[in-house]
């Protein structure tokens, strides 16, 4: 029986979110920042299952279920945008897609 | 019990610091999967050994899978003579050591967890399916209808434009 106490197993959590936050707002390349946003889906997943544990109810897990829906079609949607914004740029920098950008 | 768990946690922060700060996509991209083994790891021991399944089988299956693929199919990250790289044992020497590690760290959580849990500790797919198909029936086809929405929009992104072909037609 796992005696961590639940504090530490919400921090590693919150610790793993902001890895993902870090990562999603230093790096410029699309694909890297899709990771990071993984990361933080997957360490909220991570929270859930945690109540989950600690309350001995299964809607934690249903929750996670849902979330790995949301997930996979975010990834699917997101990653057809990047092929898109590959071959009409060249580049998958986030800075150098600003074609919406108001240059005043 | 606990230093599996700890073991298990420490893997995924290293490796998941390695994933966003590595300068090659592929690479990271297969730290990102040793992380995730790692959560799912730390879901086993958490009692919930469906969600750890589903989360090897759908995250670092399905989806890494998917990222791998357009990775690859953009060609990004690699230059030159990549094989002689790789057989460079400075590539490999980190994640092999970290994987092995988990897998080890694996073995003894399984081989530590006697061999028929007691039913109220762990919470049981059975559980999770009643739930799922009785309290959260409405989120399940809510969740279905936006999984029709992902294919039906994918498709649509992911389809080229057709070209005019006809000469005078093409402007550029």
């Amino acid at each position: 029986m796992l005696t961590v106490p639940v504090d530490i197993q919400l921090l590693f959590a919150g610790i793993l979110f902001l890895l993902g936050l870090i990562g999603l707002l230093v790096r410029r390349n699309m694909i890297f920042m899709l990771m990071s946003i993984e990361i933080m889906f997957n360490s909220a997943g991570l929270v859930f299952i945690i109540a989950s544990t600690h309350w001995k109810q299964p809607d934690g897990q249903v929750m996670f279920i849902f979330i790995l829906a949301v997930t996979a079609v975010e990834v699917a949607i997101a990653l057809a945008l990047i092929l898109q914004v590959y071959h009409h740029f060249k580049t998958l920098d986030a800075d150098s897609v600003n074609k919406l950008k108001d240059h005043n | 019990m606990n230093l599996f768990f700890y073991l298990a946690a420490a893997i995924a922060l290293i490796s998941t610091i390695m994933a966003i700060s590595g300068r090659n996509a592929i690479h990271s991209l297969l730290f990102l999967i040793l992380s995730l083994l790692a959560v799912s790891v730390i879901f086993y021991l958490l009692n919930a050994p469906f969600i750890a399944a589903l989360e090897v089988i759908i995250y670092a299956g399905a989806i890494m899978v998917l990222f791998i693929f357009v990775t690859m199919m953009l060609n990004i990250g690699t230059e030159g003579s990549t094989e002689k790289k790789w057989l460079n044992p400075r590539m490999w020497i980190i994640p092999s050591i970290l994987a092995a590690i988990l897998f080890t760290d694996f073995i003894l959580a399984i081989k530590h967890v006697p061999a028929s849990p007691s039913v109220d500790q762990v919470i049981l797919p059975k559980q999770v399916g009643i739930s799922l198909f009785s309290t959260y029936l409405l989120a399940v086809e809510i969740a279905a209808i936006l999984l029709m929405a992902g294919v039906i929009g994918a498709y649509h992104l992911g389809s080229q434009k057709k070209k005019v072909t006809h000469r005078f037609l093409k402007k550029n």
